[in-house]
């Protein structure tokens, strides 16, 4: 019963603060690549940001990372580090940050940026292979963004 | 109970020991049909210095069937295409009514021929690949349709030259005429294309070993191409691969014969210099 009223008020929230959104060419980065605060303004859905972090149309996260959390999920990647824990050594400005723009932390970084539609090289339509038409959409929306977000801020030891 | 989580343990042990020992390339010695030593790891060429210390084929990173299955000819389906080749060889075709077979005698004739392949061509004053030379004979001597690139006909050809190449060493030439060609392809193996931005390097270089998903990443070399996939059941092309891989950092990729492709061989086969040809391969 209360489980359902809260997540009822979070879809509320997320609904009427995209306004007050930041877009992806607009993100301030600090010196060590954090961004403050929130990218649409609202706050992120843990459960949400699991299932992008897991599913490959989506964060395809795990492609690259292996979180225990996540037992029920196969091929766990190994280009990036493990993240168990990295909710208790990194704050959500910082890996909020990493997720948006990872090369804003870690220069040259092999992680993709996933809050970007700007500065590409062959931008393509997808998985086509085919030309990217017309303006580009980031591969996560500022929402998916904080959802990965709190999802990685319950990875703690 | 004890005994399952035993077995987790010894299965988490074997699957992450070797990757620490060996960059996650096996240690597993490739002979074929019992007979046919192939060099699967060998010192990366000058070129690739601060870049790779050694060159190591993509055999040593499937799994045990799938690499037995390049190791006997029976069991390898990349000969069927290459027994097609065969009959390729033999067939008169064009306005000059000839075969292959009637200027150039046995396919045996040209080991080696594989193995030094992209090459610069003085004539036409280009680097050509295989595909590019046997159409040029087609048209040119033939007075035959060219075959279409990296399709049936074409592979099935590529497949007969590397096999008779098997076991002998690639070497392509990378200075003088080719340089320039060489040159762009060096830089399209470092340019990180695609809203991934992930450029050849990011996966083949400098996570060689490591596990994307399901897939355990190779150095991504063409040594041994064709190959013939198990998750397509066809023999594959290297151009058909390099677009595959493009497509998949989310890019506007290249076609297969285009110029950029051509170059890019070009620069991957040099980067896999020393290791032997060991085409048709099998793979996942
Ligand atoms: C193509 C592989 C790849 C993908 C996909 C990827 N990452 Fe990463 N990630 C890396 C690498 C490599 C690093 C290490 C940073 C470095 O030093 O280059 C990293 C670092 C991180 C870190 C910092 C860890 C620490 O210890 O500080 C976090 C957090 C992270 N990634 C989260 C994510 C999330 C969330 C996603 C999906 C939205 C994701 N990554 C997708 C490769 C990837
Ligand atoms: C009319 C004669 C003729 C026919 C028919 C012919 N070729 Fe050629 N081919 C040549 C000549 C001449 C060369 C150039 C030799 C050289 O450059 O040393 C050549 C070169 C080649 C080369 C490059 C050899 C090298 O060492 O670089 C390949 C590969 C080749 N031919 C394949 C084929 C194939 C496959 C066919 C059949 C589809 C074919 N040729 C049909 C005459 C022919
Ligand atoms: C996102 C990671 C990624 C990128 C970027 C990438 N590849 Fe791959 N590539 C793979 C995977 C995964 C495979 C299949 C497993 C393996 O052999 O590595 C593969 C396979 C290959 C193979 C087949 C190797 C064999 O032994 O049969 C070649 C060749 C290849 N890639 C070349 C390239 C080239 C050239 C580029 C740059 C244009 C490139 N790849 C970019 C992931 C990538």
């Amino acid at each position: 019963m209360k489980l359902t009223a809260l997540t009822l008020a979070g879809v509320f929230v997320a609904g009427a603060a995209l306004a007050n959104g930041v877009a992806p060419d607009e993100v301030t980065y600090g010196e060590y690549g954090a961004v403050e605060a929130s990218l649409s303004g609202a706050e992120g859905n843990a459960d949400k940001g699991r299932e992008i972090f897991s599913t490959k149309s989506m964060g395809n996260c795990v492609s690259c990372h292996a979180v225990s959390a996540l037992p029920d999920v196969p091929f766990q990647g190994e280009v990036g580090p493990m993240l168990d824990g990295v909710g208790g050594y990194r704050s959500a400005e910082e890996l909020r940050g990493i997720v948006a723009n990872a090369k804003m932390t870690f220069e040259g970084t092999v992680m993709p940026a996933f809050y970007k539609t700007s500065g590409f090289i062959r931008p393509g339509n997808g998985y086509t292979g085919k030309a990217a038409e017309g303006p580009i959409d980031p591969i996560l929306s500022a929402q998916d963004v904080e959802d990965v977000v709190a999802f990685l801020m319950t990875l703690q030891d | 109970m004890i005994f399952r989580m035993m077995t987790a343990a010894a299965a988490m042990l074997a699957l992450t020991a070797p990757m620490l020992a060996a960059g996650g390339a096996d240690d597993d010695t490739l002979i074929i049909n019992e007979d046919l030593e192939i060099t699967t790891k060998a010192a990366a060429a000058p070129h690739l210095d601060g870049h790779l210390d050694e060159v190591i084929s993509g055999w040593h990173f499937r799994d045990d069937d799938t690499q037995a299955m390049e190791m006997d000819d029976f069991d390898n389906p990349g000969m069927i295409f290459v027994d097609q080749g065969i009959d390729q060889w033999n067939a008169v075709e064009g306005s000059e009514e000839k075969s292959c077979a009637s200027c150039h005698g046995d396919p045996e004739e040209m080991a080696g021929v594989k193995a030094v392949y992209p090459k610069w061509n003085e004539e036409a004053g280009e680097v050509r690949t295989l595909q590019m030379q046997m159409n040029d004979c087609r048209e040119n001597r033939m007075g035959a349709e060219p075959w279409k690139y990296d399709a049936g006909a074409a592979i099935n050809m590529e497949a007969l030259l590397a096999s008779v190449s098997r076991g002998m060493p690639v070497n392509v030439a990378i200075d003088g005429p080719a340089a320039e060609a060489w040159e762009m392809g060096k830089e399209m193996y470092y340019t990180r294309y695609g809203l991934l931005e992930l450029s050849c390097a990011s996966c083949h270089e400098q996570n060689y070993g490591n596990y994307i998903r399901a897939d355990h990443l190779s150095q991504g070399q063409i040594n041994g191409f064709p190959t013939y996939r198990l998750k397509n059941a066809k023999l594959n092309g290297a151009h058909g691969r390099f677009k595959g891989c493009i497509r998949d950092t989310r890019a506007e990729t290249f076609s297969p014969g285009s110029p950029e492709f051509v170059a890019l061989e070009l620069y991957v086969a040099s980067r896999g210099n020393g290791l032997d040809v060991e085409g048709p391969s099998v793979r996942n």
